[in-house]
């Protein structure tokens, strides 16, 4: 996945304004590259889960469908722990397609973003498949 | 039977259709008929015992059928059932 570095920071932002609580949203694209950082409301606000307002959720994804854009990922923060799917982002995670992204505020000074394929219904060990990002 | 729209994510499982009918009088038995009619949607939203995953919501008419009867809603020709699982994890 192609993430410009402003849509990068659009994310990384949002983790911040949002922390210690989780921060979830949408990236739009086309053809693997990164158009457009649609931030969500996490329901829960907590720092340990996010779930993303599920009429939000809907809005949001009709809307990159109308603007001929597909959803590239599903981003939410991790704010102390590794950009790494813990159980429950893989038990949750309900689309096969778009990536899971995950950024890291876990030091504070240095976010990481990172990507995944995550497949809840593969046997255990084949269910995370980390794809890079190219953030430039 | 009803119609169930598909949100774009789970329209690869359901064959690219954006709605699909499904015969059943309440919502689980909705849900029953298109998961076997379509097993990549029921792969996507069924727990490995066959229930309905707690994270996937189910809205009538746009009503949350949690607060109504659950799978237990009755459904009829008229109805238009949405499937949404949640955008959620943890760390």
């Amino acid at each position: 996945m192609k993430l410009s570095p402003g849509l990068a920071e659009t994310i990384i932002v949002h983790a911040r304004e949002e922390f210690p609580n989780e921060c979830c949203g949408l990236v739009a694209g086309r053809d693997g590259v990164a158009t457009r950082v649609l931030p969500a409301i996490n329901t829960e606000g907590t720092p340990f889960m996010y779930v993303m307002d599920p009429r939000e959720q809907m809005d949001l994804m009709e809307q990159i469908e109308d603007s001929g854009e597909d959803l590239l990922a599903i981003y939410h923060s991790h704010t102390r722990s590794a950009a790494y799917p813990s159980k429950t982002d893989v038990e949750l995670a309900f689309f096969a397609e778009p990536l899971y992204v995950i950024v890291s505020l876990q030091d504070e000074n240095t976010p990481v973003i990172r990507a995944f394929h995550l497949e809840r219904s593969a046997a255990e060990g084949e269910q995370i498949t980390e794809e890079p990002v190219d953030i430039s | 039977m009803s119609t169930v729209k598909i949100p774009p994510v789970l329209r690869q499982a359901a064959g690219g259709e954006r709605t699909v009918e499904a015969k059943g009088t309440n919502v689980g038995e909705v849900l029953s008929a298109l998961c076997e009619a379509h097993p990549a949607i029921g792969k996507q939203i069924l727990t490995s015992d066959g229930e309905l995953h707690k994270f996937v919501n189910v809205y009538v008419n746009d009503e949350d059928a949690r607060l109504m009867q659950w799978t237990d809603t009755p459904v009829g020709d008229d109805d238009t059932l949405l499937i949404l699982p949640a955008m959620a994890g943890g760390q």
